[in-house]
């Protein structure tokens, strides 16, 4: 009989969930509160509670490390990235009015729609990029002497 | 000083009272206590007392969240509390989160490397280190590592 | 309740009560700020106190130690230094506008501007978000970017080196729960 029973399938049910709400989060940023920052710790703590519970061997499994790693530069450049492309269709620095000129506010949805986005991925992979380093070190307690 | 110390004073200003015997006592986790990680979690009660702080700053007295309704028919009596501290305080928060891991990553290398976590041991190892370096090197440095 | 929780930490020795106590304080706090009309931070609060920083905390614990050694110093300074402060803070308070007064110098200039801009400009719901990413993505950037060098500081202080590792094989333990 596999310790923790209770656990581990709580958490199989649990972590869909957890997903589910960050995106939601993600994606209703605009209409309710929200955002890129809450969705993206939300996200992290779905892959969190799925490495305390099972081993971390097998949360890297589903997203090893290099990836992560990838991740975490990708938002940064996603949200750096929508400010240099209004700077090539001719207007300044992250002026989301550049994407639809002729309707400005839907250029600020669109703009603030790739910002939160960049902010998300970075956040969600910073979060699990510390959490495995962390993790990964052998622990100096045994789990009896906790 | 002139000021009248009536009751509608004290309510009013009572929140910034209170917050300030909040962040006191982080600050005094961080200044008296030895042990690393406790200082670290003193300046997060620290931070957070700062934060609240600031957001009561912005509350208006009958007003509710900055959000409008959904289809954006905008009630022109609905008095809003103000956006901005809140997103100010939004970054900060997030800041704090970053360098609380960093300041807790340093705790576990610091572990690794004196094998203690406590500020006065540290103290100790460090001054036993600096002593041998100066019986060693002394002279080649006049006398002070 | 908060102070009454700071002051726990204040003088508690077992590390893990600790760890629990800052996510309570962070709950609290998170609870505080709904009552001051400010969700959007109290969501983020409650998301990051109670569950990044203490599982963080948690996890710092289990590579040191689990309790706190008395201390021999005595706490007459920090003690003293903190009353100064304190007092301090007090009278530099003293002059400030009530609590939820509408007429405080900080309601009356950018932020009432920019619940009025929101509306035509950029026509979302959450004000908050409108000013994060739109009127103050600069600094969101910028915040963005700070995320992004703390993880990277944390991996190059403590990623499981490899080396390190097949070091440690004699005594692994492959199993963490």
């Amino acid at each position: 009989m596999r310790h923790h029973l209770i656990l581990r399938v709580i958490t199989k049910l649990l972590v869909g969930a957890i997903m589910l709400f960050a995106f939601y989060v993600q994606f209703h940023g605009d209409f309710s509160p929200g955002g890129g920052f809450q969705a993206g710790v939300i996200m992290a703590v779905a892959f969190i509670l799925y490495g305390l519970v099972f081993s971390l061997h097998n949360v890297q499994r589903v997203l090893p490390p290099w990836l992560v790693h990838k991740l975490v530069a990708l938002g940064v450049l996603i949200y750096a990235g929508t400010g240099v492309v209004s700077m090539f269709l001719g207007y300044t620095f992250l002026d989301y009015g550049s994407f639809v000129p002729s309707h400005p506010s839907s250029g600020q949805h669109y703009g603030i729609l790739a910002v939160e986005l960049g902010v998300g991925v970075t956040v969600t992979a910073v979060m699990v990029a510390i959490y495995y380093a962390f993790a990964g070190r052998p622990p100096r307690l045994s789990d009896e002497e906790w | 000083m002139g000021f009248e110390l009536t009751q509608e004073y004290i309510l009013g200003h009572m929140n910034y009272w209170l917050f300030s015997v909040l962040m006191m006592t982080g600050l005094y986790i961080v200044v008296a206590k030895g042990n690393l990680v406790k200082k670290i979690v003193g300046l997060n009660i620290f931070q957070t007392s700062v934060f609240m702080l600031y957001i009561s700053m912005g509350k208006i007295t009958g007003g509710t969240a900055p959000i409008f309704p959904l289809d954006m028919e905008i009630d022109p009596d609905v008095i809003y509390s103000n956006p901005l501290p809140h997103v100010l305080i939004l970054t900060a928060i997030v800041v704090g989160v970053a360098t609380t891991s960093l300041g807790l990553a340093l705790i576990v290398r610091i572990q690794e490397e004196f094998n203690t976590i406590e500020e006065d041991d540290i103290l100790k190892i460090e001054r036993a280190i600096v002593q041998a370096e100066n019986a060693i090197h002394g002279d080649a440095m006049g006398g002070r590592a | 309740m908060l102070v009454l929780t700071a002051v726990a930490v204040v003088r508690m020795r077992s590390l893990f009560a600790i760890a629990m106590l800052s996510g309570v304080f962070s709950l609290l706090s998170a609870l505080l700020f709904i009552t001051l009309d400010a969700v959007d931070v109290a969501f983020t609060e409650a998301a990051v106190g109670a569950g990044i920083s203490a599982v963080l905390v948690l996890g710092t614990l289990a590579l040191t130690s689990r309790f706190e050694k008395p201390t021999k110093r005595s706490p007459a300074l920090p003690l003293f230094v903190v009353m100064v402060t304190g007092a301090a803070l007090i009278y530099g308070t003293l002059d400030m506008p009530n609590l939820g007064s509408a007429d405080a110098p900080a309601q009356l200039h950018v932020g009432p501007d920019y619940l009025e801009r929101s509306v035509e400009e950029i026509d979302i719901p959450n004000v908050v978000t409108s000013i994060l990413a739109s009127y103050r993505g600069f600094d969101t950037l910028g915040e963005t970017a700070v995320v992004f060098t703390a993880g990277i500081g944390v991996l190059m202080l403590i990623s499981g080196l490899s080396r390190r590792r097949r070091r440690d094989d004699e005594d692994d333990e492959s199993e963490e729960v």
